[in-house]
């Protein structure tokens, strides 16, 4: 792959073992499960059972809170908001539903490989190919978008410059038109090429 | 062999190329001309890039208005910005995309692969994202990716406009050492000077064809 | 392909594959850090939903929704692509998932609505397009997804969303604007004449 990496923990756990498309199946069952239960109760069992599927990744404490802590603000701020509008145990069980499901997803992510999961994601959308999508040019749009991360980011940095060489930093117009330009001449240019490298043939 | 016969190539409302009557045989030809000359078009037509709006363009005796798939399994092409010709993040895997559709097992593949990276000296980079190449190796990299198809033409487009001296030296000196009959169009006139043939295209005309010595003259007359 | 005529037109010509692809791309870059700082650093705006806008303003209706969904399923597979460098399937299974899965429609009817205005599209159109893509569709899949998520009722989750309202409609009316200025300084940025382009045969 790029540069890019994903958050994958290497291991050699039961769930690093399952296939990912039934990993994918499990997580949207489960997270279909926890909009169904009301309980707390029966929420404090599925966090259990989400903790303990932790342990068993053997993925480490500081890769687990990796994952939730994007939602964190966000599940103080429910908290707090169904802590005003409701009780206690809905403001509890709401907040806990956001987390796990956050928090399984998560997992899965953690013990995939990022290949493992694109191949799956790719077998997902093979219905495409009647809109005219081939599995080949498919798999080809993902590779070519991490190849084309790098370079819109280095066409960014040489905008800034010209921008701040032409002391025009403050306008986002001023960045944004020739950095959207920039990015079609590239993508037309990246045509040309893979029609001379043979991909329309 | 590349004939091109009375091509007119109309781009919108632009006339780029009025009349344009060739035939390319020298194994090295060189194409010079002011910006918006007509050049890289002249360049685009040899592949079937770009379709001539009246006239013929023939390579290997081939009509590129009708046999453009096969012509550019013959005709490699550079372009001036290796970034967007290479299409996939790591170094190999740019250079399998060219051999995908020849039906080579996947040793093979690696094989060729590996070989052509290493004559060009980027065998140790196979595993690393294309991006973290300086610009001559990316411009080697794309070299690579044309070459393992082993073209019997190859057209560049000002392959060392964007390189420093020591990168299009660099090229320069593979292009001596390359077996292929080779066009390239340039403003690098320091490149052209072994070649066997120049042309010099001015508003979309042949205004010059001749040795480099001579053609090189007619244009740096033509730019004073 | 056939070598004799002239090759059958692709459905999905190389032109569109890199176009795709560049515009997936620039929606993650626009959320890497200092990518673009409209108010200073201070407030930290993710800039990927204008990246969704002028996707579907110049890519149009079925290209920028394909854009949007190879961006998705770099993100699903675990990459870190999204505003903060977020990533995973964490994201689709959290709170504002209705927001991100939203941006698929909404790229493609801001592409519609620009589609409709020909050759020239105005900036009304512009404006109008990004407003009911970019922030209409994306607040219609959003907020009952995240209500549905949080256990809130419909009414609370869209006055908590409309925080976020006026950052929104201030980014879909630069992108309006940008989309503007590019299509002027790139006629082939508009949907209709690249489209026209294409079926020319030229490149």
């Amino acid at each position: 792959m790029s540069g890019l990496t994903g958050a994958y923990v290497p291991g050699d756990s039961l769930l690093h073992r399952l296939p990912a498309g039934a990993k994918l199946a499990g997580l949207a069952a489960s997270c279909t499960a926890f909009l169904l239960l009301r309980s707390p109760a029966a929420l404090a069992g599925a966090a259990a059972a989400v903790v303990l599927l932790y342990v068993v990744s053997g993925v480490g404490v500081a890769a687990a809170w990796a994952q939730v802590r994007p939602v964190r603000w966000f599940a103080v701020a429910l908290f707090g908001v169904q802590l005003v509008f409701a009780d206690l145990p809905t403001a509890a069980s709401s907040t806990l539903r956001v987390v796990l499901a956050v928090a399984l997803a998560g997992l899965v992510t953690l013990t995939t490989r990022t290949s493992a999961l694109m191949v799956c994601l790719e077998r997902c959308l093979a219905p495409a190919r009647f809109a005219g999508l081939d599995p080949f040019r498919l798999s080809l749009l993902l590779s070519l978008t991490l190849r084309s991360v790098p370079v819109i980011a280095d066409l960014v940095s040489r905008v800034r410059e010209a921008q701040r060489a032409r002391g025009v930093e403050r306008s986002p117009r001023a960045f944004a038109v020739p950095l959207v330009v920039g990015a079609l001449r590239h993508a037309d240019a990246l045509g040309e090429a893979l029609a001379a490298r043979g991909l329309d043939d | 062999m590349i004939r091109l016969e009375d091509v007119h190539v109309r781009l919108g409302q632009r006339e780029v190329l009025r009349g344009v009557t060739a035939s390319l045989t020298e194994r090295r030809v060189g194409v010079v001309g002011a910006n918006g000359s007509g050049k890289s078009t002249l360049a685009r037509l040899v592949n079937g890039l770009v379709l001539p709006c009246s006239g013929t363009v023939t390579v290997s005796g081939l009509d590129t208005r009708r046999h453009a798939a096969r012509i550019r399994r013959g005709v490699g092409f550079l372009f001036t910005d290796p970034d967007a010709q290479i299409v996939m993040p790591t170094v190999a895997e740019d250079v399998a995309f060219s051999l995908r559709r020849k039906g080579l097992t996947r040793e093979e593949v690696e094989r060729r692969v590996r070989e052509i990276l290493e004559r060009y000296g980027l065998g140790e980079h196979a595993d690393h994202p294309a991006h973290h190449l300086s610009g001559g190796q990316k411009q080697l990299l794309a070299l690579c990716s044309v070459l393992v198809l082993e073209p019997e033409i190859l057209v560049m487009d000002e392959p060392t406009t964007l390189l420093d001296l020591r990168h299009s030296r660099q090229v320069a000196a593979l292009l001596r050492t390359l077996p292929q009959q080779v066009v390239v169009v340039t403003h690098d006139l320091p490149l052209l000077e072994d070649f066997d043939r120049v042309l010099v295209i001015d508003e979309g005309r042949i205004v010059a064809d001749a040795e480099p010595a001579a053609a090189i003259g007619h244009y740096r007359k033509m730019m004073a | 392909m056939t070598d004799e005529q002239s090759p059958p037109r692709r459905r999905f010509p190389a032109a569109d594959v890199a176009r795709v692809s560049v515009f997936a791309a620039l929606i993650a870059v626009l959320g890497m850090p200092g990518a673009l700082n409209i108010f200073g650093d201070a407030v930290p705006i993710t800039l990927q939903t204008l990246g969704v806008m002028l996707a579907g303003a110049i890519l149009g209706t079925w290209r920028s929704a394909l854009a949007v969904v190879v961006l998705l399923v770099l993100v699903a597979a675990g990459l870190p692509l999204l505003a903060g460098g977020r990533g995973g399937l964490g994201v689709f299974t959290g709170p504002s998932a209705g927001f991100l899965l939203g941006w698929l429609p909404g790229a493609a009817l801001t592409g519609w609505i620009v589609e409709r205005g020909g050759r020239t599209p105005s900036t009304v159109r512009l404006v109008t397009a990004c407003l009911a893509g970019g922030v209409g569709v994306v607040y219609l899949c959003g907020i009952p997804v995240q209500a549905l998520v949080t256990g809130l009722s419909l009414g609370k989750t869209a006055l908590l969303s409309a925080a976020f309202l006026p950052g929104d409609l201030a980014k879909a009316v630069l992108a309006s604007i940008v989309a503007r200025g590019t299509q002027r300084a790139y006629p082939d940025a508009v949907p209709a004449v690249h489209r026209e382009r294409l079926r020319a045969g030229g490149r």
